[in-house]
This record gives C-alpha cells, structure tokens and sequence, in this order.
C-alpha cells in the first residue's frame, strides 16, 4: 500500500465508496460524464482499488478525476454497493491537499470555485448570492434574467423576498453572530485550511505560467480558467 | 401469493412525513431563481394547511454547492449541518423540512455517516462545541418540502380552483415530472418510492387530474452537475444533458414539466433557450418552449393563486400556453410589475427568440 493510497483510504467517502469492485461497467452505462466526457468511472475505481500509487498520483494530477458531475446515478446502479462519486469527492480532496489540482485545466477551475461559492459562502451565508451575476458570463440565463437584474430587489420585493432585511425570509441579510459562527466552524474544522491551499498552489502555478493573479475573479489567471478549454475531453 | 410479504416491500417504498411543526430551511438555488415558489410553499402551508412552521434568520447555506464544488471539506459540512440542527433544537422542533434537494441528500448523507461512524457524530458534536459553543439533537424527521406538499396533495386537491386538465377538451394535460437526482438517488429509503419509483411527483400529479408521461431519459440528470456548470468551460456538459432530456421527451408532446428540486427547474428552463439560441431548435407547439414548474409553483396554479403572485413571470419559457390550456385567469398586463405595480420595464425579447413571448 503506498502513501496515497494510505492517505485516501483515511477518507470516509472512500470508506463508504469502495467495497469491491466486480468491474461489471454498470456505473459507467448509467454515469452522465462518461457519456459525454473521456471518462470511465469503472476504470476509476479499478485503479484505486489495485492501490497503486503511481496510478493514483496520475489521477490526481489529471483532468480525469474532475469530469464526475456528483450526481451520484452510480451509487443507486452498483450491484455491489460502490459509489465511484464517492471515490471522486475523495480524489479530488487529496489532489487539493498535495497541490496536484493545478497539473490539470479541470482541476486549476478550483480557485474559480473557491472564490465565488466559497466568497458567498463566508461573506453572506449562502452558497449563491447572484445580485450582478448578469447574462456576461452567463448568457443561457437569457433576456429575462437581464431584466431581473436590472430590478433584482424590486423584483425581489414583489415575490414575498426580505431582501438584505432584518428577520427571516428570501435573502435576508444573516446576522454577524451567525456568519461568525460559520467562520469559526470554518476555522476549527479546516474548511480555512482547505481554501488557503487552494489559493497557496494557485498562486504558484499562477506566477509558473506567467499570469496575473490578484485578488477577486477579474484577473488574467481566474479569466483563463474559467474560460479555456482545449477540447481534448470529449473525443467520442 | 403472499400478500405480507408485499406489503413489506412496498412497505420499503414508503416514507414517514411529520403532519405538523415544521422547521423550515431554505434553499440558495430557489431564493435566487424562484423566490416567489418559497413564498408560495410558505403561504400554503400556514394559510390552507393551517400548520406551524418556523423559519430562524440564523440559518444558513448547508454548503452544498460548495462540498460537491469539493472546496468545502466534509468535516467542515457536517459540523455547518450540526449548526442548523442545533437551530432546530434552540426553537423546540424536531421535523427539518428543507427547500432544497442538494440540502436533503447532503442532510440524508450526514445522518447516515453519523449511523455509520458513531465516532465522526462525536467529533462534529465537539467541533460545533469549539466553534459556536451549540449543541444539538437529529431531527425525529426529515422531509423534503415536496414530501409535504405529497403527504398533503389531497386536501390541496379538494380546495382547487384548477385542476391539471385541459379546460377546453376536459382531458388530463401530459406531464413530465423531473426528481432531482439527489432526492432518491444516494439514499432511496429516505424518499417516497426509492429510485426505482419516486412517488412524490406522481403523487401530486394524479391527485390534480393531470397525467404522467413515461419516456426514455426520465431519470437522466438535468445537467447541473455542479462545477460542471458553475464554470464556463464545462458548460456545455449542462446543456448536452439538458438536450438529451429535451431530444427524449419531445415526441411524447407533453403541456409542462414538473420538478422538485431547485435547480432542475432553472436548467430544464433556461436550458431550452440556450438550445434555441444554439441550434434554433424549440420542443413545445407552435414554435414555444414547454413550460416548467416547481411543485410550489403547481401546487399555487391549482389553488388559484395570482400567476404573478407565484413568480411565474421569472421563468424564460413563456407559461401562458400552459395557463391558457388550464383556463387559469390572469392579466397580462400585471407580468412584470414591480410591488404596488410599479412599472419595471419588459424583458427585451428578441423577435426571433421563439421560445418566449
């Protein structure tokens, strides 16, 4: 057993994710991603399962372990009570932890992530916060949600929201005991540890590739993440 | 036959659904892009159903987008999910309903680690202790509020204004309902009808006069799949999920489309005019999108409550023909009016954008 391996199998989503794989191929017959993207959760869970480290630190690096959607279809399929989603979550935590998710386009889309959910998560209390979040870098949302931004809070009003107000109801302003609370639940529980190292090994691969990177997602580095793709990840 | 024997299996299919004192969470997703379905959900819940539920303004995010965005660890998860049970604790409930669906499969997972692994429920009991100074005891009962809605659609369905049938043939609109992937997909046991026959939908649907339409990718995801829509680069994973759903169910013609968790709803909506923008392809008749609902939304129609009221005039995909089919009354005019119908402007439609109107 090597020391990736070992430092997976600490994690209860690999735990609970992998008991034996029969490699029958279900999970990947019923896995939205394999259909659409080069990915095999079957292939996967062999690898983790053969515990092979130079295997699994390839994975790590690679754009592969990023394609699951998590939406989990495989862990109702497995005739033997596997869930490939699962061994992803834990992939993916170790890639972050030992730096390999910037060898990766898919994995580098972590700060991106990061600082968006992760910002709202700790500075209002919701994962979603979309006030100026405008049809620029989301164009499907379409001419109607042009138009709710133009009157996010009236709009907002007009459907029962206390938007920004004291008390409880839809966007409501959260309290600053609260989001205290939630940061220091972040501070005990390494959700602060989690997010300085993505943006410690950010920076870096950053600065190695040349690029500017500041703060906030209106920086060279963040743009490019967001928005590069090679198109080399869905070659069926 | 033995007929004990299949009762017990169905007996696996059911749920139990508190009847009354509910505290309620609310969800990201649906405050953001369906405001008025949580209004609505609220208001019927106090005003026809006559129950209690609380909502504390010290609830949060669950860290759902964030922990399947995988930068929020599942430490840290768990002990955020702890806080709002000690919120349910503070306030005297033990029945958590929350609004969303990534938020009940995540509550579901943390339940059943904690049954797994007695040793992490001690170790987030102490770092919520560390943290915030709370403690907490499990909700008796967890039901997602479409379990709610489900568990009460009869009496729903006796104080109707409208049913789901066309007004002008008297027949049942075809519906296709959508269950979002982690409402019976992770834990079946924890849903009405497991993953093989999630139930709540259906439930709803027939209770209301309409009728439930099969097709091939019914159960196919609708595409969120969380980074792989968040960031631009792996959107065009969403909406070829999106199209599959859309390509599978077209000739099947259905009137609307029905779902229970919050983002299924904006994607299968939005989705249809990416679609029309991408490919000028459009899935209802003449030419129009087919209208989407969340089950609040439906639940609302049913009672006769203001379309505009409900929040429909936030969807892309135009609902009239739907409201129209159902004979439901409202002004046209009213649509995009603000609070004390103040004048807000229109949405600036393009004319060929044929999945509008």
């Amino acid at each position: 057993m090597g020391k990736l391996y070992e430092e997976l199998i600490k994690d209860v989503h690999l735990q609970e994710g992998l008991k034996a794989c029969i490699n029958c191929g279900t999970c990947t017959a019923i896995c939205p991603a394999a259909e659409f993207y080069n990915y095999d959760p079957r292939e996967i869970t062999d690898i983790v399962q053969e515990q092979d480290d130079k295997k699994i630190e390839e994975l790590l690096k690679s754009d592969t372990i990023w394609y699951c959607s998590e939406c989990m279809s495989c862990k109702t399929r497995c005739p033997r009570g596997n869930t490939p989603g699962q061994i992803i979550i834990a992939l993916r935590a170790l890639s972050q932890e030992m730096g390999y998710f910037t060898e990766s386009e898919k994995g580098r889309q972590q700060l991106y992530i990061k600082r968006t959910i992760g910002g709202w998560i700790l500075n209002r209390g919701y994962c979603l916060y979309l006030e100026g979040v405008g049809t620029n870098g989301h164009p499907e949302q379409g001419p109607v949600w042009d138009w709710r931004q133009q009157n996010w809070a009236e709009v907002m009003k007009r459907l029962g929201a206390n938007y920004e107000g004291k008390g409880p109801g839809i966007l409501r302003k959260i309290p600053d005991e609260a989001l205290e609370e939630i940061r220091q639940i972040f501070e005990v529980t390494g959700g602060n540890k989690r997010f300085d190292k993505i943006e410690k090994f950010s920076a870096d691969k950053a600065k190695e590739m040349e690029m500017k990177l500041d703060d906030g997602t209106d920086n060279e580095y963040i743009k490019f993440i967001y928005s590069i793709n090679n198109n080399n990840h869905n070659s069926k | 036959m033995n007929l004990d024997a299949k009762k017990d299996i169905w007996g696996n299919y059911q749920k139990e659904i508190a009847n009354d004192h509910y505290f309620y969470l609310r969800s990201c997703v649906r405050q953001n892009f369906f405001p008025g379905a949580e209004t609505t959900f609220l208001r019927i819940i106090k005003d026809e159903l006559k129950k209690d539920i609380f909502e504390d303004p010290a609830h949060t995010t669950c860290t759902g987008i964030g922990y399947h965005g995988d930068i929020v660890p599942f430490e840290t998860t768990m002990t955020i999910v702890a806080r709002q049970f000690s919120l349910m604790t503070e306030n005297g409930y033990e029945n958590l309903v929350p609004s969303c669906i990534t938020s009940f499969g995540l509550y579901s997972e943390v339940i059943e680690t904690w049954d797994h692994y007695p040793q992490l429920l001690e170790k987030t009991r102490q770092n919520l202790k560390k943290a915030t100074g709370r403690e907490f005891v499990l909700p008796a009962n967890l039901a997602h509020a479409s379990d709610i809605i489900y568990k009460f659609r009869d009496e729903i369905s006796a104080k109707a204004k409208y049913k789901l049938i066309n007004a002008e043939t008297g027949q049942p609109l075809r519906i296709v309902e959508h269950i979002g992937c982690h409402y019976s997909k992770m834990f079946p046991h924890k849903s009405i009808g497991g993953a093989e026959y999630p139930y709540v939908l259906i439930g709803m649907i027939e209770s209301w006069g309409g009728e439930v339409v099969d097709y091939p990718e019914r159960r196919h995801c609708c595409g969120f799949g969380f980074r792989q829509y968040l960031v631009k680069a792996n959107r065009g994973f969403t909406f070829a999920c999106t199209k599959k759903k859309f390509d599978s169910m077209e000739p099947y013609k259905p009137d609307m489309i029905i779902t229970n968790c919050p983002g299924c709803p904006m994607f299968l909506d939005k989705g249809q005019f990416a679609i029309s923008q991408l490919e000028g392809k459009s899935y209802g008749e003449n030419g129009m999108g087919i209208p989407v609902f969340t089950f609040e939304e439906v639940a609302g129609l049913v009672l006769g409550y203001d379309p505009w009221d409900i929040g429909l005039q936030v969807h892309q995909i135009a609902v009239e023909p739907l409201l129209n089919k159902m004979g439901v009354k409202y002004d046209p005019e009213k649509k995009y009016l603000g609070l004390n119908d103040k004048y807000l402007g229109i949405p600036q439609m393009e004319k060929e954008l044929n999945t509008c109107c």
